[in-house]
């Protein structure tokens, strides 16, 4: 997708140069000894340059972290279920921020209730060995939750239709 | 699969620390107390035997302006593969998975504004002839950096 600055609040201020940098480095840095330098080499640009833009980045939350994402497959957590709560409204914030930072969820967010049909709104998706290991710890955030917590289910992935990264041109 | 301490450590440090800093290696090798060219190399290893899915900056699209959301469609097991087809056929939807519920294809739609969700998701129910639930994050409550390994 291409980039471009809106005017919102959410969205931060990105020049063109930004924007070369992140095109430089979506895919990834690269595994030399000084992978800042390379990028500024190939993009013309000072050093200094690159890590004060780089920096901006991270503190807008352009750059959410910089570092390895390991592949939860490989490491032998190959089940993974998303778990899908419905919570009172007026206690979402506190309990999402609580089922967010145990170490087994990988991602968490409030989305919309369809009702009747889809009365979840609450998402987190919780990664295991194998299936069992996915419902011993949906249950574990269960206990967690007693009675804030107004039905749940875990949908399981039964195949990948499609995978395809986000990309920025 | 088991993983070497050292490969350990290093997982488990750089997932959201690697410096931005003229020479990061040099910082992390006196922290965690392995050689600089040892790191690197067992980076790269990890890389490409598919360890790590990414080394890098991990950037947030809608921050940039784009538009983001999960999607979800019911849709009958006779049509599922020619639905498929169709729903894959949009360079928007970045994932597809099938999972076990009634609402059965789940899918991640992104777009260059947020505008053009709403476009995407109206073709997508004309040429499939089904409702899709449009369920964009309203809040997010995960810290991400934190998978031990």
């Amino acid at each position: 997708m291409t980039v471009k600055p809106l005017a919102m609040t959410e969205t931060s201020e990105i020049d063109a140069i930004d924007r070369q940098i992140i095109a430089a480095t979506q895919s990834g840095l690269p595994l030399s000894r000084n992978p800042y330098h390379d990028i500024a080499r190939q993009l013309d640009l000072d050093v200094n340059d690159v890590l004060q833009r780089m920096q901006n980045m991270l503190d807008n939350g352009i750059i959410r972290r910089i570092g390895v994402i390991p592949n939860h497959y490989k490491l032998g957590y190959k089940s993974n279920g998303m778990s899908v709560w419905n919570i009172p409204e007026e206690k979402i914030s506190q309990l999402g921020k609580l089922v967010g930072a145990l170490d087994f969820v990988s991602h968490c967010y409030q989305r919309p209730r369809f009702l009747p049909e889809w009365p979840y709104n609450l998402f987190a998706m919780v990664h295991g060995k194998t299936h069992d290991e996915v419902i011993e710890k949906v249950a574990t955030i269960a206990a967690l939750l007693g009675d804030d917590n107004r039905g749940h289910k875990i949908l399981f992935s039964t195949k990948i239709l499609k995978k395809t990264g986000l990309r920025i041109r | 699969m088991i993983l070497h301490s050292l490969d350990r450590k290093i997982i488990n440090h750089l997932q959201g620390g690697f410096p931005l800093t003229e020479n990061p290696w040099d910082e992390l090798s006196r922290q965690l107390d392995i050689p600089v060219d040892e790191m690197i190399c067992r980076v790269e290893r990890m890389t490409s035997e598919g360890i790590l899915s990414r080394f890098g900056p991990i950037y947030n699209a809608e921050k940039m302006g784009g538009g983001l959301t999960l999607a979800a469609m019911k849709v009958a097991t006779e049509r599922f593969d020619e639905m498929t087809d169709i729903v894959n056929s949009f360079d928007e939807v970045a994932h597809n998975y099938a999972r076990d519920h009634e609402l059965n294809m789940w899918f991640v739609i992104a777009t260059e504004t947020p505008e053009q969700i709403t476009q995407v998701i109206s073709k997508i129910e004309k040429k499939t002839g089904l409702k899709v639930f449009n369920m964009p994050k309203q809040e997010e409550y995960f810290l991400e950096l934190k998978f031990e390994v």
